[in-house]
């Protein structure tokens, strides 16, 4: 048998080491990300050749072949169709976005007109960016001005008939504005809604808890163009005859209303995440429930569901298009009107419109995206209890 | 475990009798009290009166009910049956009652349940500014005094999660000291500490005890117990089973149960 020693002591404590070469760098990372394996290799090259493949035909038809300018739908037609593009052509017709530019983002919003809500876009961008910028101070006096005054100066400089503003019916909105105003004010809304009612949920009072379950679980039962087709062809129904609703207003409710049940359900997901310690903590200390809330609960909760919060954001984002169906024009809704110009009418206008479209949205979205992610770093304070 | 370098049983009571403390005066005072869990009776019975300046240490088996009589009497649990008057003011489903109650008596959890979200100041400072209504200022200097109390005023500016077991649980008695409470309550502070931790919170410990603080303290360190406490006392399936002064309680305990239990700690 052989014999172990027991008794062993350590004189010197070993020192921390540099990692060794091939550990890390960027050798070490096309090892260990593209061809570590037989498989991995071959998928890499899978992978390389498809977009060999794909991009430089997306890179043509969207910039090289494209056409940027022109009056009307001959510069997007080859010979063959009755313009000027040689036959076999192929490109992106952005010469149609760029004509109907102004429709897109406001609709049939009167063209002398258009200056108001170009200066509420103004505003937002100028409320909005020292809100997102952590370190810009004052954030109480913007967050009032952002969500409290600014909502009702653009809603005198947007619809008018005050100040010596003329009028202008929401039935004129449309495209970027619809779709943006819609969202802002579902955000806004939604939000601090959504709240109330997880809380409301998790109430001990039965009243509240009951009332907020119903309209919890009725609104997430009942798809989105149900709610807005009510709101658009049956509500008028239940109305005394002369009273009426503007449509753009009601599909604000229907959007708003949505989106708070679906927040809702978010942020309790968050609240019951926090462990009980944190509210006998609070407890102990003396704080009311409402401070309880504010200072100790809610924080933790909405940092721990902001990607549930601007998924739902997100979500509703794109839902807004939806408001197509009761004939309200949205970004998406403007755009598809526009095929029918028969001014534009060929073979590229539907592609370079929808695709158009999309990158505004998909701007918007990712925006949002990246920022919930900036977010969350930041708020990031390492480790829970 | 035994505290080494602590301040002896002897020193805490001259310390006492130095500042007079009174000990008629009632701190709280437990009538009859009962308690169940829907049909479960988790309390039974229960008879305590503490004074002011008197330090408590509850010991038993786990499920004999110590921290949920403890927790009664900050009304974290709510009692069916009895009284508990806690400074004068009897605890009953008045909200107002309650908060009073609670802002005059700390507590100290196992876990510590510090705020992750706030810096160990800001901790500190939250109940006195959002509670008491002190200046923040003022808060902030009275957070400071407590943070150097417990020996880690350079922690101050960050988050519970950078620190070590032992230095969130001491973060969390300067919490509760920074409301300047008359009574303070335990929960197993030192159970879900590393071994090495375990005595500089309890030396934190101590040193309130010195000065005089009411505590009841539901702990498994027996040497704590012995060299701190001036009464320990024992609970099993939810009653008080035995009290008594550390030395008798430890050398004669009476009942078989405690006998039992003490068998069973101390080897």
């Amino acid at each position: 048998m052989q014999e172990h020693d027991m008794s062993w002591v350590r004189t010197e404590m070993a020192l921390a080491q540099p990692a060794p070469a091939g550990v890390v760098g960027f050798g070490a990372w096309v090892r260990k990300n593209l061809i570590a394996s037989a498989g991995d290799t071959i998928l890499t090259i899978v992978g390389i050749a498809l977009v060999v493949m794909i991009l430089p035909q997306i890179i043509n038809w969207a910039f090289i072949d494209a056409v940027w300018t022109g009056p009307n739908r001959t510069v997007c037609a080859t010979v063959a169709q009755g313009g000027i593009q040689p036959d076999g052509w192929s490109g992106a017709c952005w010469a149609f976005v760029n004509a109907k530019f102004g429709q897109i983002m406001f609709g049939t919003y009167p063209v002398e007109e258009r200056w108001r809500p170009i200066l509420v876009g103004i505003l937002l961008v100028v409320l909005l960016l020292p809100m997102l910028i952590p370190s810009v101070p004052r954030k109480g006096l913007n967050a009032l001005l952002l969500i409290v005054v600014f909502p009702i100066v653009s809603f005198f400089l947007l619809v008018g008939g005050a100040f010596g503003l003329e009028h202008v019916e929401t039935a004129r909105w449309g495209g970027l504005l619809v779709t943006l105003s819609l969202s802002f004010v579902a955000i806004v809304v939604s939000l601090p809604l959504g709240i109330v009612l997880a809380l409301g949920r998790r109430s001990r009072m039965p009243v509240v808890k009951m009332l907020c379950v119903i309209f919890i679980e009725a609104v997430r039962g009942i798809p989105l163009i149900t709610v807005l087709f009510m709101a658009s062809v049956m509500l008028p129904l239940f109305l005394p005859p002369g009273v009426t609703f503007d449509k753009y207003l009601r599909a604000l409710i229907g959007v708003s209303l949505f989106a708070a049940a679906y927040m809702a359900e978010v942020v309790r997901g968050g609240l019951q995440a926090i462990p009980k310690g944190q509210y006998e903590g609070a407890d102990s200390l003396g704080l009311g429930y409402w401070q309880k809330m504010y200072l100790i609960v809610m924080p933790q909760a909405l940092k721990l569901v902001i990607p549930g919060i601007v998924n739902t954001f997100i979500g509703m984002f794109k839902d807004t298009s939806l408001v197509t169906i009761i004939s309200m024009f949205d970004l998406l809704g403007i755009v598809k009107q526009n095929f029918s110009d028969a001014n534009w009418a060929t073979a590229q206008t539907a592609r370079s419109g929808l695709i158009f479209a999309a990158f505004v949205f998909w701007l918007f979205c990712f925006g949002m995206s990246r920022y919930s992610m900036y977010t969350e770093r930041r708020l990031d304070t390492g480790h829970k209890r | 475990m035994v505290i080494e370098n602590a301040v002896s049983a002897e020193e805490i009571k001259v310390n006492a009798a130095k500042m007079h403390i009174s000990t008629t005066d009632v701190a709280i005072d437990i009538i009859a009290m009962h308690k169940w869990y829907g049909e479960f009776h988790v309390l039974k019975d229960i008879n305590l009166k503490v004074m002011r300046g008197e330090r408590i240490v509850i010991c038993g088996p786990s499920g004999s009910g110590k921290s949920t009589m403890i927790r009664c009497i900050n009304r974290l649990e709510e009692h069916q049956k009895g009284k508990i008057i806690v400074d004068g003011k009897e605890l009953t489903n008045d909200l107002k009652k309650i908060d009073e109650v609670r802002r005059e008596v700390g507590m100290v959890f196992q876990h510590f349940n510090l705020f992750p979200h706030l810096t160990i100041l800001e901790n500190c400072t939250l109940a006195p500014i959002w509670v008491r209504k002190t200046p923040k200022k003022q808060a902030e200097e009275i957070a400071m005094h407590f943070l150097k109390r417990v020996k880690i005023p350079e922690q101050a500016n960050k988050y519970p999660g950078q620190l070590s077991g032992g230095q969130q649980q001491r973060v969390a008695i300067a919490r509760s000291l920074c409301m300047n409470p008359r009574i303070m309550l335990f929960d197993e502070p030192t159970s879900a500490l590393d071994p090495e931790m375990i005595k500089e919170v309890l030396e934190t410990m101590v040193g309130l005890a010195e000065e005089g603080m009411t505590m009841l303290c539901v702990t498994h360190e027996m040497g704590f117990a012995r060299k701190v406490a001036n009464r320990v006392i024992f609970m099993d399936q939810g009653q008080i089973v035995e009290q008594n002064t550390p030395a008798e309680f430890f050398d004669h305990p009476r009942h078989e149960r405690t006998k039992l239990f003490l068998s069973q700690i101390l080897h």
